[in-house]
């Protein structure tokens, strides 16, 4: 992914040099993480392909998407509407947000008390290392916590960046405000594309998110099978790249993944023994390349079963969007409810991911559960404490972790987490 | 038969030998740039029936295929802690790069842990630092501590770095030298017993590793929580010893795991 790519990442005005080593450092992460995995499935060979061209040929094609005239919206959340942004003729990517490698150059222009996600993404942005930043037209932003809240005012000097109020609450006024959010969006989305939004047309961008979501529950369904039967680090992936891909060609592939993965459940084949003992990721997002987390628990022979996550089970809540009716304000307010079932720690209370957490536990036979939160990220902080009580009074061994991007804190973390699958 | 638990931490290595029934050797010594080769030294010429790993350097022991097979510093500790004192529910360890509250089950097994945040604070590091800065050395530090007169001088700061320009500021204002140093002891008691209070704990409680040879910590962190503390003779190697356990209760038992 290098010679070939060059004038297209010069035109893009990305920083070559950096760029250069950012893109040398990559395939030796990768490989140690990934391709030293037992029993993977074949299909994952797409996603090695896809993580191989992250900086290629998708850029490539979201440039010709932007040479005939189409526009390209970057996103950091779930509740950023994808089908909003499909209807429009736009492309939605999940932007750079998952490496230590662009914190030192955030930190440059936003405090270092933050959450590395948020330092992650501004130094990508900044240092003009991520093409995904660079090809976008607009940066969709929300309201889900006060480093990013007060971010993208920062931000939008650099690239035009939206902000969408989400409510931190679920009452009726609550529904409204998010019902009137999307029509906001609806209305930018069109003046940024030039398109108009039909109801036909987010019926059938909502159609085709609704297949990839189905195709992720699919792959999460099928990770409840004894012995688990994909590890937890390319259902990561797949979910990761879930973000960036084309979505119609992300839910084919991903569909093949599913179908190879069904066979292993019925000849009870695993990429670990049945004894495997199986944890519950609960937490903030990893965006990707962050793979630190599973990465530890699997090296201690443990399985991540299912990731209550923005990057797992968070981003499927609320399952399919509902297409009931040919009419614009009742399929938004059918994509508001199915978006509001996500459990995000911006909402208070928050009780239902606590219930959903629980849930998950036994649905997916987990032994123990790890919650994660990047430091700083207050709200996953603070409520980790409630998910620790509720996990304990039901019985279920939990541990919970903070930290950053960094290596250098993975000695401790490492140690942590074999110590916490020892006791299970 | 003979096995051997290796406790490959920051600061130093601890070795000790087990023959299923007592100890018959232990050793420590520092960790050197080279741990691996430091340890080879200590075991030239031995053959063991199965060698345990622990610690930070744990990985690599078992990657070089120096130790059979690595547990975690937690476990190790919880099952030395047992052996040493069967009643054990509560072990502090103050190592040189962590400082761990670990909750014993009967039977040694870990119930539950915490560990301190990943800086040297809390830790055995910032004592050695603050002795460094007093011209001292770890156990004289301890000495001296106990020797102040008076109530200990306040530290506000708990990071390393900043208490060690604090602590060269206080002494240059002019305060009791001993009070300083008791007065960094306490800043490090008041920063562990919040976590052991977070883990909770009663009278059963062992304090263990390279911070329990401090007179000065095992008289602070008693006073703090008000309570009696098991320190073993050898505080250090009861890691090793934990790990040259679980040696030998694998033998012949591969999936039995007695402690834990």
């Amino acid at each position: 992914m290098t010679e070939q790519y060059r004038a297209m990442w010069e035109k893009l005005g990305l920083d070559m040099q950096t760029h250069d080593v950012l893109l040398q450092a990559l395939p030796a992460i990768y490989e140690k993480t990934y391709l030293g995995q037992k029993e993977r499935p074949q299909a994952m060979g797409f996603y090695d392909y896809v993580v191989s061209e992250i900086h290629g040929l998708r850029i490539k094609e979201l440039v010709e998407h932007r040479e005939k005239g189409g526009k390209v919206f970057g996103a950091f959340c779930v509740y950023a509407p994808e089908e909003v942004i499909v209807a429009g003729g736009g492309i939605c990517v999940g932007l750079c947000a998952g490496a230590d490698f662009s914190v030192p150059a955030g930190e440059r222009i936003v405090p270092r008390n933050l959450c590395a996600l948020i330092k992650s993404a501004v130094g990508f942005k900044v240092s003009g290392v991520c093409p995904y930043f660079q090809v976008a037209d607009l940066v969709i932003g929300e309201t889900t916590c006060d480093g990013k809240k007060k971010t993208w005012e920062i931000l939008n000097d650099y690239i035009p960046t939206y902000v969408m109020d989400l409510p931190n609450s679920r009452s009726a006024a609550d529904r409204d405000l998010w019902i009137t959010e999307l029509k906001r969006f609806v209305a930018k989305v069109e003046e940024t594309t030039g398109n108009t939004i039909t109801p036909q047309k987010l019926a059938d961008a909502t159609t085709l998110i609704n297949r990839k979501r189905a195709v992720l529950q699919r792959l999460f369904n099928l990770r409840k099978a004894r012995p688990a039967p994909i590890s937890g680090l390319d259902a990561l992936l797949a979910v990761q790249i879930s973000f960036y891909d084309d979505p119609a060609r992300f839910t084919l592939k991903t569909g093949e993944l599913c179908d190879e993965l069904e066979a292993r459940v019925k000849a009870e084949q695993g990429v670990a023994p049945a004894k495997a003992k199986r944890i519950l990721y609960a937490g903030t997002p990893m965006p990707i390349p962050f793979w630190t987390i599973p990465s530890l628990i699997e090296q201690t022979g443990a399985v991540v079963v299912v990731e209550e996550s923005c990057t797992g089970t968070r981003l499927l809540a609320g399952g399919q969007t509902s297409i009931t009716d040919n009419n614009l304000d009742a399929q938004l307010a059918a994509l508001a409810d199915r978006q509001l079932q996500t459990n995000c720690a911006c909402f208070t209370p928050n009780s239902a991911r606590i219930d959903d957490i629980l849930r998950l536990a036994k649905e997916y036979q987990a032994d123990g559960v790890i919650h994660f939160s990047l430091s700083f990220c207050q709200p996953y902080n603070l409520e980790g404490i409630l998910v620790r009580k509720a996990l304990k009074n039901a019985g279920i061994p939990v541990l919970l972790l903070d930290g950053d991007f960094s290596e250098e804190q993975a000695g401790q973390l490492k140690t942590r987490i074999e110590a916490f699958v020892e006791t299970l | 038969m003979l096995t051997a638990g290796l406790d490959i931490g920051s600061r130093t290595i601890a070795l000790v030998e087990w023959d299923g029934q007592r100890v018959v050797r232990e050793e420590v010594i520092n960790t050197g740039v080279d741990p691996l080769e430091n340890s080879r030294r200590l075991m030239e010429g031995k053959t063991y029936t199965k060698l345990v790993a622990t610690g930070y350097g744990r990985g690599l022991a078992v990657e070089r295929e120096v130790a059979n097979e690595v547990i975690t510093e937690i476990k190790a500790y919880g099952i030395g802690a047992f052996h040493l004192f069967p009643e054990v529910r509560t072990v502090l360890d103050i190592g040189g790069q962590d400082s761990k509250v670990i909750q014993v089950k009967p039977g040694g097994g870990v119930a539950h842990f915490e560990m301190n945040d990943r800086c040297a604070a809390g830790t055995g590091r910032f004592l050695e630092s603050m002795a460094r800065i007093m011209n001292m050395e770890f156990d004289q530090f301890s000495q001296y501590a106990l020797e102040a007169e008076g109530s200990a001088v306040r530290l506000s700061s708990i990071c390393t770095v900043f208490a060690e320009s604090e602590v060269v500021s206080l002494i240059g204002r002019g305060e009791d030298s001993r009070r300083v140093a008791l007065g960094i002891h306490q800043a490090i008691v008041s920063r562990i017993c919040a976590m052991v209070k977070r883990v909770g704990f009663d009278h059963r409680f062992v304090f263990a590793g390279g911070g329990a040879r401090s007179l000065c910590l095992q008289r602070l962190i008693a006073q703090e929580l008000s309570i009696q503390l098991s320190v073993p003779d050898n505080p250090q190697t009861v890691g090793a010893l934990g790990a040259a356990i679980h040696a030998a209760n694998g033998i012949g038992h591969p999936e039995r795991r007695k402690h834990g």
